[in-house]
């Protein structure tokens, strides 16, 4: 087993290079800052895989089973004897797993930004972000304790709110990024709630205890939380929840999604970064790391996870057809995928032969990471080509970009579950997984990946064809920049490629022991129809200019409008906040804020004054009308204890 | 007739109104601590009259005149160093041209 120093070392590096660069970046390392940042990153992703090799091929198992290894922890503050916040680093096939995935994305965007990003103004400051949220990431996905999970849970959004904002001169971002942070904040007060809930009734913060106390039915705590109920419902129940709707929050899960669109006003390796691999896979990752307690003790909120996860999926994918800004379609298909990793994890359930769907979902997280890192950094560059988000603009660009066209093609097939491409394979064993359980989530599961299907296509054709070649006046060598924005593309092109033949069952599951996740090729035969469906429907309508799309916009007009404007979900939160919880709630707070309780300071302070007021001719600052009134009041007293004391 | 304890006390409640008297009407701050003298020279008065009619084989109130005097001779001490503190910095010793205090 490696040396706990060196898994330390894996958050630690990032953190030590935000501090570099967050005091000295803008005077002392100016245009080496992102070379520092990068290279610091760079030891830190080969400790993550040479961690994660480590663990799942020499340490981890124990008679065959993948063990939950605390590797080092240190107590941060005590409460009590049992109930401590530890630091600590947690390893486990998902946490082994997630540090690859995050370092190894994280990497890529650090080396893309390099040229991306070159002459910004705030270029330190970019890379100390990225730095802090890389930092905060591998920290919340290693933390071993539920409360170190909720720091790093509120690091990452400060990161991300940073990131958003980090134009901060245009009002859009500066309003996204504050959208953004107050939307997860507020699901985060459900998480809070629920890790109070849960602490509560197992007496511990520590993920290892509080599963073990949670999971064992002879346990007192579990006991009392499935007598004491609330409204009908058990109180682990409303624990894992509210755990949920944290995770909802962060992963942009319906309906408090409506940050994430918004969020695409960041720099686009941001985006690649924080909104579409890492950090809105966070909500899925906690729920998996709960899952045992999830999956034994409270199976209901697992069909409220699925719920949610099939109506974002479906709910996405319907918006991301209308949509015209490819990096709000990509946001929209990010939201689409996480709804297919949740409703994933949402089928699953404890036992060996039901938790298909656990795998299924971390496997699509991995893949989903390197295939959505790559469309956004491929946006990247074609925004940067064309000056422009709009898709309209676009088109005919093939052979401006030929690594990028080739690269957005491989990342288009494998969102879409082509063969042999790494979405391909999650995507089946999630349907699989979904066809075990839930019918009707695989009919909607499998209708929504032939949407996907449909919608990168059309964003596909319509950025590479639909207008004839040359079509941008651009010399291809200066549009696709130099090797470094290159390398990235390719690397993850690769890794889109090649990563779904890793047999993940073998390594993550629910319990540790591996799942047979072989393919059953007659199984997939009607999901990669439909994806293919999808393709041709695409092609048909969108490779060349044609008015085909128009006349089925003017047939569905209401579902068209509808999707167009996102379902009104952000006009409905309007209408909420403004109307009824600033009418209701706000004003008559705010009315008995200025009137009784200022009102109250106010008079304390009025009357003060005037008293004031009234005697301060009394001090005038001679020594003899001071000696009066002693005179006077020693004279009192006098006549005062004679006289009048009995 | 012999001076009896009445007359003693008379002489030294007049002192002490005189003193008062001097106290709030002087400007001059030597005038000003001569009128403290005076009060605490009719209080003195007033222990020995008392100790001298009323227990005239104790000694308690002639060690207080004792210890008043010296108190007074700390006191003179102490506000003549204020008095020529005041006169440095103000070039006078009126009091009503110090009015600082109310700052």
């Amino acid at each position: 087993m490696p040396n706990s120093l060196y898994i330390a070392c894996i958050p630690l590096l990032p953190l030590v290079s935000f501090a570099l660069l967050g005091l000295f970046g803008t005077r002392v390392f100016k245009n080496l800052s992102g070379l520092l940042a990068t290279v610091l990153l760079v030891v830190s992703t080969i400790l993550a895989i040479w961690v994660a090799y480590n663990y799942f091929f020499h340490f981890g198992q124990a008679n065959g089973i993948y063990q939950r290894i605390i590797a080092g922890q240190v107590t941060w503050l005590r409460f009590s004897s049992e109930l401590s916040i530890d630091m600590g680093l947690m390893l486990d096939p998902i946490s082994c797993m997630m540090i690859v995935v995050v370092s190894f994305i994280s990497l890529m965007v650090h080396i893309y930004s390099l040229s991306y990003m070159k002459g910004e103004e705030r270029y330190p400051t970019y890379y100390a972000f990225l730095s802090l949220f890389t930092f905060s990431m591998l920290g919340l996905v290693l933390s071993s304790n539920m409360f170190q999970i909720y720091i790093f849970w509120e690091l990452v959004g400060v990161s991300s709110y940073l990131l958003i904002g980090y134009y901060y001169d245009r009002p859009g971002a500066v309003k996204a990024s504050q959208k953004a942070f107050i939307v997860t904040r507020f699901a985060d007060l459900g998480f809070l709630i629920g890790i109070l809930v849960l602490s509560f009734y197992s007496n511990t913060l520590d993920f290892n205890t509080l599963i073990e106390r949670l999971t064992n039915p002879a346990s007192p705590g579990l006991k009392t939380a499935l007598a004491s109920s609330f409204l009908g419902i058990s109180a682990i129940t409303w624990g894992s929840v509210l755990v949920f709707m944290g995770g909802a929050g962060k992963s942009a899960m319906f309906p408090l999604h409506i940050w994430l669109p918004d969020a695409m006003e960041g720099p686009t390796p941001v985006s690649a970064l924080i909104h579409a691999a890492t950090m809105v896979v966070a909500g899925v990752y906690l729920v998996a790391r709960l899952f045992p307690v999830f999956s034994i003790s409270a199976p209901a909120s697992l069909d409220l996870v699925t719920f949610v996860g099939v109506l974002s999926a479906l709910l996405a994918a319907l918006i991301a057809c209308t949509q015209t800004d490819i990096k709000r379609v990509l946001a929209y298909s990010t939201m689409s995928q996480i709804g297919f990793m949740m409703f994933s994890l949402g089928v699953a359930r404890h036992g060996h032969e039901e938790q298909l769907g656990y795998s299924a979902s971390m496997f699509h997280l991995f893949t989903h990471a390197f295939f959505k890192a790559l469309l956004f950094l491929c946006a990247g560059i074609i925004i940067h080509l064309v000056h422009s988000n709009e898709m309209n603009d676009m088109g005919g660009i093939r052979k401006n970009l030929p690594v990028t066209h080739i690269c957005f093609l491989i990342a288009c097939l494998a969102i879409s579950g082509i063969p042999p491409f790494a979405g391909f394979f999650s995507k089946e064993e999630i349907l699989q997984a979904s066809w075990q359980r839930n019918k009707v989530v695989f009919w909607i599961a499998l209708t929504t990946s032939g949407i996907t299907a449909f919608y990168m296509f059309r964003l596909y054709f319509k950025i590479f064809w639909h207008k004839p070649l040359g079509h941008q006046a651009s010399h291809a060598d200066t549009a696709e920049g130099d090797t470094m924005i290159r390398l990235p593309l390719v690397i993850l092109a690769i890794g889109s490629l090649l990563t779904g033949f890793i047999p993940f069952g073998r390594f993550v599951s629910a319990d540790g022991t591996p799942v047979h996740t072989d393919l059953n090729l007659i199984f997939s035969v009607g999901p990669v129809l439909v994806g293919l469906a999808g393709i041709f429907l695409a092609r048909w309508l969108y490779l060349n200019k044609n008015d085909a799309p128009e006349k089925i916009k003017n047939g569905t007009r209401a579902l068209y409008t509808a999707a167009y404007h996102k379902f009104y979900i952000d006009e409905i939160y309007v209408f909420i906040t403004r109307r009824i919880i600033f009418n209701l709630v706000g004003k008559p707070a705010a009315w008995f804020d200025r009137n009784v309780v200022d009102g109250l300071v106010n008079t304390t302070g009025n009357t003060t004054q005037i008293v004031s007021k009234k005697i301060k001719g009394l001090q005038s600052g001679k020594v003899q009308e001071y000696a009066i009134y002693f005179l006077l009041g020693a004279g009192g007293l006098a006549l005062l204890f004679i006289y009048g004391w009995k | 007739m012999h001076p009896g304890l009445n007359h003693l006390l008379f002489v030294s409640t007049s002192l002490f109104f005189i003193g008062v008297y001097g106290f709030f009407t002087r400007r001059n701050l030597v005038t000003i601590l001569m009128s403290v003298e005076l009060i605490l020279n009719s209080v003195n008065l007033n222990f020995i009259a008392f100790n001298k009619y009323l227990w005239p084989h104790r000694l308690d109130g002639a060690f207080f005149t004792v210890f008043v005097i010296a108190i007074a001779a700390a006191e003179a001490a102490v506000a003549i160093a204020i008095i020529i503190n005041l006169y440095r910095s103000h070039q006078s010793i009126d009091v009503e041209k110090a009015e600082e205090l109310k700052y």
